[in-house]
């Protein structure tokens, strides 16, 4: 690419960027906003994680005896891997900011670097509840990583001869619902399933409460206080924002785009804004109908989401 | 300019006379040692770095005759030999330097013999990289083998020790006798004990596949590949911590070395060979990583992850065995580069980990994950290689595990699109290690070093030595550096890759892959994180006075924290018929106490003990063993001492072949 075109992109670019850094609290102030409303309640205000962000960056912190560097290690990962995921990642219609050949691979392993680093500053606390919260953490992201790259790997069946970036394989998805919409079909809900277990979302984990039964992510922070407690938020806000990516690219049209038309990058940007409230709003339904699953039944659930990622590679491959 | 062949043999000699004078002066016996070692790796590095820069192998510089007229001892060194060279040299250097403050000969006795053999060992499996014809081969095989017997057998006051040893022992011997017969019939089928290439058409033959199985077995068992890896976790945990990691860094990687020299030797690999290796890895990448989730002794986990890695290695192998067969060159590059390249790094991470247990065991005298914890506030060094180590184990950027696993992981993209969709299987089965790898690393990290320390003799670990130390902070450093320089490395990857599939032209990996942005990754996650921890660390207004919050409970105490078994529970009840324990649980009544014995008033002390079960030793072999003592102790009815009846067997034998003779 070269300085003019760099220039040309520049604008967006810097769009990108920006959506991906202030964009996801507002996505978990709609989740919020939607389970309030299906429960009758008015809710908290949509943009009330970043009330909370500026709150906990004034605050103190305590910092328990037990722990050392690592403990804060833990906050710090969460936000760094995610920002550099998300920096692969194409939103909607729009390539994404990086992309080289192989990139999904340093996109997954990043976000288990920043799984390695959480669990790592929950057991860093010498606390029984931390220690369990990270065990489930460690076994079910360990059960769902499968689901993630056999999508990807699905994707790659569609075009096969193009570098394998994010973006390329995003963008063949509109090739692939003309194609093989069977397969995308499951696919898109494996994938969904795993949006939900990596954010931590019922029916696998309850992102409200803090007790033994019902906890997982959210009883990895429990002693996390302060600006380390802000930035945990934040990282997982991120997060959020990276998986409902990854659906969008999975779901919205791609319209051709050679030279970087002003005026189809700004649909696309606007596409993929109200996509990713859609997204939200999704999520925000399902926690509301559903209950949290018992423990011992989620392996299964996510064994499933692994078949039938499977099954769509098989499908895909096939035809 | 001497050539590397030169450069070699002078490191062999070098290294099989480093325990020498050990053995006669005993103060400085360790230190001399440790500087011929030294000085030996970095003449076996010079040599490797001049075998990269392609100076020319035809050149016989050194050609000893061994048996005349019969066999020559002629190093050759190409770029295949050299990576494998790259990491003895690298891991025997830094376990060297670590056995000064380890093995001291005030405190082991035995210390002087250990250096002796430790020396033996490396000039033999350098002496293995280097071999030019089967016979040094076999020599140096042999040599290595039984020096690494004695090594294993150093703390032989132990019966545990003993019993590894016994087991390791019997193990190589059955390996050697397999690798006798293969290179037997590879003499016969190519007519010579020269490792030159094999004619075209043999290896479709039923005697190619024969070789190819003996073979297979032969490396496979050195290698610790499903299931001839019984021996490894045992013979591991039982040695020395220095001596485990050379055996886990370099000894059995001279079985890849092995399997990849005759891959290269065969033209015309039918496809079932690469499919087999293949199939194998995966298994083994599993099967290990889930047996190394149900251990609790510090370095049999880490023995187990040395078969898991054993494992990802063969997949790349198979992979590139594949793409031979199927004339994708794309597979080969990616899968050999991906290969060898997770040998170096997992020589460099492996004894990185084992030298960290090492001064673990030495500091609380326990390898039992139970015992420890809170150990990275007395061992702050320790504590951070170890983490690096596992870091890199697990595969994550910016260290150089991710590296390896990247390239195996885009030869395996590149198998899906190509339509050997085994690869795709593949590919689940190397996701599912490193999703496994990432939970036992993080509870073996987690229950040892972090949190509060569950023993007293947890609480009064006291930091490892300064050669120790140097030892690990030179592995860990050497960890980020090969992450961060994979365009560096790429080039001799190339030179490698060349080697191990002569025949075809392959595409350069720089021009495929573009390493350099796998380092722009890595240098922008450390930066982003050193960023993000000043602003972090600059808000942070801490009072750092009080325990653990824990949601408001009173009165914490460390043995309240979660042990390794329970951290694992939730997998290993996944894999519940893989990783099988023998428990033995005290007998709990009706009234839930515990029952008093012999008559007792009250309820006496009583205790749980839960053992990891080894599925193919336990299960498979032990019950075989038992069957053929069984049939042993039925014809011992022969043996009685009668001398007429010995008498009546030879007439009996006498008659019976008079009537054959005459039939």
């Amino acid at each position: 690419m070269n300085w003019y075109e760099l220039l040309h992109r520049l604008p967006l670019i810097v769009a990108q960027i920006a959506l991906l850094l202030i964009l996801p609290p507002f996505l978990l102030g709609v989740i919020n906003r939607v389970k309030a409303k299906f429960a009758g309640r008015k809710g908290p205000p949509l943009f009330q994680l970043y009330y909370d962000l500026a709150k906990l960056l004034r605050k103190g912190t305590v910092l328990s005896t037990t722990t050392t560097w690592v403990f804060l290690l833990g906050p710090v990962a969460g936000v760094a891997t995610a920002v550099l995921a998300g920096l692969f990642i194409p939103l909607g219609g729009l390539p994404s900011i990086l992309s080289f050949h192989g990139d999904l691979l340093l996109v997954a392993y990043l976000l288990a670097l920043g799984r390695f680093c959480t669990i790592l500053s929950a057991l860093d606390t010498g606390s029984a509840f931390e220690g369990m919260g990270a065990s489930r953490e460690a076994a079910f992201s360990c059960l769902v990583e499968p689901a993630l790259f056999l999508g990807l790997v699905a994707l790659a069946q569609l075009n096969k001869e193009h570098p394998l970036t994010m973006s390329n394989l995003l963008g063949a998805s509109s090739q692939g619902w003309h194609l093989a919409a069977g397969a995308m079909i499951l696919v898109l809900v494996a994938w969904f399933l795993v949006m939900l277990v990596e954010n931590c979302r019922i029916p696998f984990d309850d992102p409200n409460t803090h007790l033994e039964l019902t906890m997982i992510h959210e009883v990895m922070v429990l002693d996390h206080s302060g600006p380390p407690l802000g930035f945990i938020l934040y990282g997982a806000a991120v997060k959020l924002f990276i998986f409902g990516s990854l659906i969008l690219g999975l779901v919205v049209p791609h319209p051709e785009n050679p030279h970087h038309d002003l005026a189809i990058s700004i649909y696309n940007l606007a596409i993929a804004i109200v996509g990713l409230i859609l997204i939200a709003m999704v999520i925000g339904v399902v926690e509301s109908v559903m209950a949290r699953l018992r423990l011992v039944r989620v392996p299964l659930l996510l064994v499933a989401a692994s078949l039938l990622s499977g099954f769509g590679v098989v499908l895909l491959a096939m035809r | 300019m001497p050539t590397q062949t030169l450069l070699s043999t002078l490191a062999i000699l070098l290294a099989a006379f480093s325990g020498m004078p050990g053995l006669f002066w005993r103060r400085q016996g360790a230190v001399l040692a440790t500087f011929l070692i030294i000085l030996s790796s970095i003449t076996a590095l010079t040599a490797a770095g001049l075998a990269f820069a392609g100076c020319e192998t035809q050149a016989v510089a050194v050609s000893v005759d061994l048996i005349a007229g019969l066999a020559t001892f002629h190093p050759v060194v190409d770029g295949l030999s050299a990576v494998f060279l790259g990491a003895t040299a690298i891991v025997a250097a830094a376990s060297s330097l670590y056995s000064v403050g380890y093995w001291k000969s005030e405190e082991y006795p035995v210390a002087p013999a250990t250096r002796l053999f430790f020396g033996l060992v490396v000039a033999a499996i350098l002496g293995v990289e280097v071999a030019g014809d089967a016979l040094s081969f076999l020599v140096s095989w042999e040599v290595m083998a039984l020096c690494a017997f004695a090594l294993v057998l150093s703390l032989h006051r132990d019966p545990a020790v003993r019993s590894a040893s016994w087991l390791y022992l019997i193990t190589t011997r059955f390996g050697t006798l397999t690798l006798f017969l293969a290179f037997a019939l590879f003499a016969l089928l190519t007519g010579g004990f020269s490792l030159l290439a094999m004619p075209a058409g043999i290896a479709s033959t039923t005697a190619g596949g024969l070789l190819f199985i003996l073979f297979l077995i032969g490396f496979g068992l050195k290698a610790g590949m499903v299931p001839f890896h019984f021996w490894l976790p045992p013979a591991h945990a039982a040695a020395p911590s220095h001596v485990s990691a050379l055996m886990s860094g370099v000894l059995i990687k001279t079985g890849i070395y092995g399997l990849c020299r005759f891959c290269s030797l065969v033209p015309d690999p039918p496809l079932w060979w690469g499919g087999t290796i293949f199939a194998l890895g995966a298994v083994s990448a599993v099967l290990g990583v889930a047996w190394a989730l149900g251990s609790h002794d510090l370095k049999r986990l880490l023995a187990y992850h040395s078969i898991e890695n054993i494992g990802i290695i063969l997949l790349g192998l198979g992979l590139a065995m594949v793409g031979r067969s199927l004339g994708q060159p794309l597979l080969v590059v990616l899968g050999f580069s991906g290969a060898l390249l997770h040998v170096l790094n997992h020589a460099i991470f492996k004894s990185l980990l084992f030298l960290g247990a090492g001064a673990v065991d030495h500091a609380c005298h326990t390898r039992a994950l139970d015992r420890l914890g809170g150990l990275s506030k007395t061992m702050p060094i320790t504590s951070a290689c170890f983490l690096v180590g596992a870091a890199a184990i697990c595969g994550l950027p910016p260290f150089n595990g991710f590296a390896s696993e990247f390239l195996i992981y885009l030869g395996l993209f590149s198998g899906s699109t190509s339509g050997w969709l085994w690869s795709v299987a593949g590919l689940t089965a190397l996701v599912l290690t490193g999703g496994l790898a990432l939970a036992c690393f993080a509870k073996a990290c987690g229950i040892v070093f972090l949190g509060e320390a569950r023993t007293p003799q947890a609480r009064l670990a006291k930091e490892a030595g300064k050669p120790e130390r140097l030892a690990m902070i030179f592995l860990a450093v050497l960890c980020l550096a090969i992450g961060l320089g994979l365009p560096l490395i790429a080039p001799l990857l190339n030179t490698a890759v060349q080697v191990a599939a002569p025949g075809m032209t392959l595409p350069n990996l720089i021009g495929h892959t573009r390493p350099i942005a796998i380092t722009c990754g890595s240098a922008a996650i450390i930066l982003l994180g050193i960023i993000l921890w000043r602003w972090q660390s600059a808000r942070l207004r801490s009072r750092k006075d009080v325990g653990t919050w824990d949601c408001g409970y009173a009165a914490p105490d460390a043995r309240m924290q979660y042990t390794a078994t329970s951290f694992a529970a939730p997998l290993t009840g996944q894999l519940g018929g893989v990783v099988q324990s023998d428990q033995h649980a005290p007998h709990l009544g009706n009234s839930g106490d515990v029952p008093s014995e012999s008559g007792k008033l009250l309820p006496q002390e009583a205790s749980f003990h839960d053992h990891p079960r080894d599925l193919i030793l336990d299960r498979l072999l032990t019950p075989i063993g038992n069957i053929v003592a069984w049939c042993c102790l039925r014809i011992r009815i022969m043996h009685h001492g009668h001398m007429p009846i010995y008498l009546l067997y030879i007439v009996v034998t006498m008659i019976l072949l008079f009537l054959w003779s005459i039939r």
